[in-house]
């Protein structure tokens, strides 16, 4: 989704009433992350909206976009998000040899992530498809990826085979480059 | 905020043993790297490992430490094949190898490039200024045009030159003020400024 330098055209203020919206979406979607959402986005703070191209709104605080959405697709983290509150995520673990694929900017292919080095939820914590996912690698502390999965992790275990999780955002790309400038 | 604070109050006498529950989750402070932004863990992965490792030592002695001591280096090799590894090496070095070309390439490019300073007649005793090029070193037009207006209390605005680049202009006659702001404030060449004053148009007078 970022793979280009993202060019914005201008933000604008979010409503308080949409901004009420968007963070009731955030905590229906990720409820762990309920309990700190005052941190992440405080009740009183304005929110910014920055358009990108191709339908991709970006929910900024302060300069910094907290989140983004596709569309009316789910809204996913950027990626420094995660990093502050990496267990409020669901999370999948891919194998090293698939890091550097990742950070290409690569879509997520079953194998890497049933490899010894990966790690899966088990089956009862089974994640549906079309989660939101932070990706994690074989022997790295903080995620290196959002996607979101193209099948659900049993799916991923049975088939091994294919495009497991869709690349949205990773480390090093327009989005992240957009933020550390 | 009470709700939460007095959750986390109950809680936290409680919550000692259950650290996945989240119910005092505090943020993780996270280290990027200066160089390439990444977390450090991901340098390796980048086209600028050398130049991300020294800025480590110099400034995390200790991340460093844990990242690249040698017995790490030798456990983040144990669960790839030889093959995969040797591929994957082989790989970066290439990566890295286009990456400092690429910065090479850019220096030049920016000892080459020159900003130039215009300054146009508007009426007989009135002028304005045109600074372009500085996209060349970084600089953004919007932000500097901002600057030049407070600094020099005059209009400043950036505007399509003819050639469809962007250039700022700045009202009055203000080229060697310019010229010394972009020097010490900017960081830029003296040698990479020109200062140029557009002739008077001959004959264009006297249409009007």
């Amino acid at each position: 989704m970022f793979k280009k330098p993202v060019s914005s055209s201008g933000k604008t203020k979010i409503k308080s009433s949409v901004q009420r919206n968007i963070r009731q979406k955030i905590c229906e979607q990720f409820p762990l992350l309920e309990s700190v959402i005052d941190d992440v986005l405080p009740k009183k703070a304005q929110l910014d909206l920055i358009k990108a191209p191709e339908k991709v709104s970006l929910y900024a605080l302060d300069n910094q976009v907290l989140f983004f959405q596709h569309h009316n697709d789910a809204i996913m983290p950027h990626l420094r998000i995660v990093h502050k509150y990496p267990q409020c995520f669901p999370t999948v673990q891919v194998d090293r040899g698939a890091i550097r694929f990742i950070l290409g900017g690569a879509q997520l292919m079953c194998p890497g992530l049933t490899s010894p080095g990966a790690k899966l939820p088990p089956p009862e914590g089974n994640l549906p498809e079309g989660t939101v996912v932070a990706i994690n690698a074989e022997g790295k502390e903080h995620a290196c990826m959002i996607g979101v999965l193209k099948m659900s992790t049993e799916d991923i275990k049975k088939l091994n085979k294919g495009n497991g999780v869709e690349n949205c955002h990773y480390l090093g790309d327009g989005l992240w480059q957009m933020d550390s400038e | 905020m009470e709700a939460e604070s007095s959750a986390s109050g109950a809680a936290g006498a409680a919550a000692a043993s259950a650290p996945g529950e989240g119910s005092t989750v505090v943020p993780l402070e996270v280290v990027y790297c200066g160089v390439c932004s990444l977390p450090p863990e991901y340098c390796e992965f980048g086209a600028t490992v050398k130049k991300c490792t020294d800025w480590l030592a110099g400034n995390h002695p200790s991340l460093h430490q844990k990242l690249y001591s040698s017995e790490a280096l030798e456990s983040k090799m144990g669960t790839m094949t030889l093959e995969a590894q040797q591929k994957a090496e082989k790989d970066l070095a290439k990566k890295q190898q286009k990456e400092e070309l690429r910065q090479e390439r850019e220096a030049a490019k920016k000892k080459s490039s020159v900003i130039t300073i215009k300054r146009v007649e508007r009426t007989k005793r009135k002028y304005v200024t045109v600074v372009s090029g500085i996209e060349a070193f970084e600089l953004v037009y919007k932000t500097v045009a901002k600057e030049f207006g407070k600094k020099f209390a005059c209009g400043s605005s950036v505007t399509k030159s003819a050639a469809g680049t962007e250039e700022i202009t700045v009202q009055g006659d203000l080229s060697d003020e310019i010229l010394e702001e972009l020097v010490e404030k900017y960081g830029i060449e003296e040698d990479n400024i020109r200062q140029v004053e557009e002739s008077k148009k001959k004959g264009g007078s006297g249409a009007g």
